[in-house]
């Protein structure tokens, strides 16, 4: 069962959130986040190469025009895999855990898997920085003190949705939590 | 609730039969370790289920039946299953069933009651999620990073249900021992029945290695009981061995090479073997080392005249720089002396630098103090004379104010000389302190200089330490073998039906590399200066010689 949402990110960029339901106990989200833009890339690569042409004109020396297309390659090449997210999954499995993936824009996925026995809850929690923004996070038990909290995991770190966004994920969690909590204390 | 039952994908295609595995009941979670498949006579799978569990301490029993349907739906085959869950009494009981061919699964399980009653009560949810059982066999789980306000002994106590699959796997090699083409009692299906591609290179390799590692093993023992003997123990060769960096390295690459033959080192400088490369090493020596000496003499010229308008004692500065520039002209000869010389040394000792670009660096690092001995030499002049000058300051000075050193209380007490000791110790006091500028700054140019080098040396010892401590095996397998070193596990959802049960495929995530370096670092063989910063100004302050450098082992000057 999937379900295709828009929403928008804090800073008014584009965001798609899409739901995926395999059963009642796994749920999948994935949030897209806005693509890179060819006016910034234009922007980019002009800046470097007018900078390498007017260190050329004062050098006279033709290897810094290579080394400024070999720089914007590798730096294009670096940014795509290292920084640039494309899509952010998260998966919820009942009585298994939680697991975040990232995609990053050249294909390389990074993935976390937190158990179920370490989730305490989901929360979305605020911050201040420049303005006040909210943010889903995953509380770590903490097994020293029951009712402690030993961890704080965000989500969403890229694409850093907006809060109605946050909402929509945040209510399916907590049906999934739940239900696991109630299963679980029963026998 | 929703069970969880861990199913190896090398079993999918196995022919029906009975699930062998360990129920966790903390988790509701059930590992499938192998199938055993008929004809079997259940005494005989008791009797080996007892053997395995005696052997490895893992609870192994029957969890329930596989029915891999390859014909058209056998009836009879269904009712013998379910028959079987009376003679091995497991709760839950789960049968798994596949369609042939097709990727649509099922399963249940049941909770059986008693013999009495038939009807199927308590039907649970199954989750099926498919691992790889022999990466996981062989993979090592890496816990997340304990934080550091915690203790390291806290946090094992909730062994995660991850961590359990991965260690029922590991430790029911037991079970693996026997295979379905095998000529036993009962016929298990398990990931040694996948098999495995081998190469015949790979395999001899393996055959030749034996006796390549003795055959090694022998000479690197006699290599260093020919190096431990005593004449290597007297006094010239130990202390040149203790102060050259190459002895102490080429002393770690052979107790390196003793512990694990095949290691060689990655940078294999063979070009250094190139005759040319070495000329061009040997001939840039000569005029590097005259070019310091002719700077050094330019100071040393400044210094005798007046160096950054101070004016200087003329007589004093014209010994010590008179003193100082014989010395100088003595290093010159001797250089040229050994030019000739040079670089066929310089061949024979590049030799040795296929040991390692460790072994180069240190011999890197030997060079440049034996280019620079001459600095060395000023240094130890000019501290020594600073520091005789200031301990003869500080004793006159309290003699100046009526007091004494007290060598038996260490302290200072009042005392009253006689008129001539004041006299005599007024004039001694006032000549050493005008010429305390000249010592003084004699000694800060060559301690500068001398800190210069150290700095240098330092720098690749650092970088000697960095490439020691580099943990190239682990970095090895990380590249090659990713699944041994497992940061966590990572879940894909396969194919889902509406009414089937949820199937999940469980993959290794490996350790980032990062965290591989980190948590397997060699112990180095470094020696890091034992002085606080501010014990070496101190140091500097008073003239004393500093010694950054000291190798492990060495006595404490």
């Amino acid at each position: 069962m999937e379900d295709e949402q828009s929403f928008s990110d804090i800073y008014g960029g584009r965001l798609a959130l899409q739901r995926r339901c395999y059963s009642p106990s796994c749920l999948e989200f994935c949030l897209s986040c806005p693509r890179i833009t060819l006016r910034s890339l234009t922007a980019v690569t002009c800046t470097v190469w007018l900078a390498a042409y007017g260190l050329f004109t004062l050098c006279e020396n033709s290897m810094i025009l290579s080394a400024a297309i070999f720089i914007t390659l590798l730096g294009l090449l670096g940014y795509l895999h290292f920084v640039k997210i494309d899509h952010e999954t998260l998966l919820i499995i009942d009585s298994l855990g939680i697991q975040m993936t990232s995609s990053y824009a050249s294909g390389k996925e990074s993935t976390t898997f937190i158990e179920m026995g370490e989730v305490k809850d989901v929360v979305i929690n605020e911050a201040i920085y420049m303005k006040v923004i909210y943010y889903l996070c995953i509380l770590l038990k903490d097994p020293v003190e029951p009712h402690g909290i030993s961890q704080v995991v965000p989500l969403f770190q890229s694409a850093k949705p907006r809060l109605d966004c946050l909402i929509e994920v945040y209510r399916s969690c907590q049906d999934i939590l739940a239900h696991q909590r109630a299963t679980s204390t029963s026998p | 609730m929703v069970l969880k039952a861990f199913f190896p994908t090398c079993c999918a295609s196995a022919d029906s039969g009975l699930l062998v595995g360990r129920w966790v009941p903390e988790q509701s979670s059930a590992v499938v370790l192998a199938v055993v498949h008929f004809p079997f006579i259940p005494i005989q799978v008791k009797e080996l289920l007892a053997q395995v569990q005696q052997a490895s301490q893992v609870g192994v029993t029957v969890l329930g039946t596989w029915c891999h349907r390859r014909q058209e739906p056998e009836e009879s085959l269904g009712h013998f299953l379910e028959g079987l869950g009376a003679i091995f009494s497991h709760k839950p009981w789960f049968q798994l069933c596949r369609e042939r061919g097709s990727k649509s699964w099922s399963c249940k399980a049941t909770h059986w009651q008693g013999p009495t009653s038939h009807a199927a009560s308590g039907e649970d949810q199954v989750m099926l999620i498919f691992y790889d059982q022999r990466k996981v066999l062989l993979s090592q789980l890496h816990p997340p990073a304990v934080l550091p306000d915690r203790q390291a002994g806290d946090t094992t106590a909730s062994a995660g249900g991850l961590a359990a699959v991965f260690d029922t796997v590991a430790r029911s090699e037991a079970l693996f021992q026997s295979d379905r083409f095998d000529e036993g009692p009962v016929r298990l299906s398990h990931w040694q029945s996948e098999g495995v591609e081998a190469s015949i290179l790979v395999e001899l390799a393996k055959w030749a290695a034996g006796p390549v590692c003795l055959l090694l093993a022998c000479l690197l023992s006699l290599v260093s009981a020919a190096s431990a003997c005593r004449v290597f123990k007297l006094w010239p060769l130990s202390f040149i061995w203790s102060k050259l960096s190459t002895c102490e390295q080429l002393r770690h690459r052979l107790e390196q090479l003793t512990l694990i033959f095949s290691t060689r080192k990655a940078k294999n400088p063979a070009q250094l073997m190139r005759k040319d490369l070495i000329g061009q090493l040997a001939d840039a020596l000569i005029p590097v080392a005259d070019h310091v000496a002719k700077e050094l003499q330019h100071l040393l010229q400044w210094l005798m005249g007046a160096p950054a308008g101070l004016k200087m004692n003329r007589a004093l500065d014209q010994v010590l720089g008179r003193f100082f520039l014989y010395h100088i002209h003595l290093w010159i000869s001797y250089i040229h002396l050994m030019s000739p010389f040079i670089e066929r040394i310089l061949w024979h000792v590049g030799l040795s630098a296929c040991l390692g670009l460790t072994v180069a660096l240190s011999i890197l690092s030997d060079i440049i103090a034996l280019l620079t001995f001459h600095i060395y030499c000023f240094y130890v002049y000019g501290a020594r004379l600073y520091c005789l000058k200031i301990h003869g300051l500080s004793s006159l000075w309290r003699l100046f104010r009526g007091k004494k050193w007290n060598v038996l209380r260490q302290r200072v007490d009042s005392c009253s000389y006689d008129l001539d000791q004041l006299f005599i110790g007024t004039l001694l006091f006032t000549i050493l302190v005008f010429l305390l500028p000249t010592t003084a700054l004699y000694y800060l140019v060559f301690t500068l200089l001398r800190l210069l080098v150290v700095t240098v040396q330092g720098l690749i010892h650092l970088l000697v330490d960095l490439i020691n401590s580099l943990p190239l095996y682990s970095l090895g397998l990380r590249l090659c073998r990713p699944y041994r070193l497992a940061a966590g596990v990572k879940f894909r959802v396969l194919e889902h039906e509406t009414g089937r049960p949820l199937r999940l495929l469980m993959q290794i995530n490996p350790l980032p590399y990062s965290r591989v370096v980190h948590t397997y670092r060699l112990p180095t063989c470094g020696c890091h200066p034992k002085h606080s910063w501010g014990s070496l100004c101190r140091k500097l302050f008073f003239g004393e010689l500093i010694y950054p450098w000291r190798q492990r082992g060495d006595k404490q000057d």
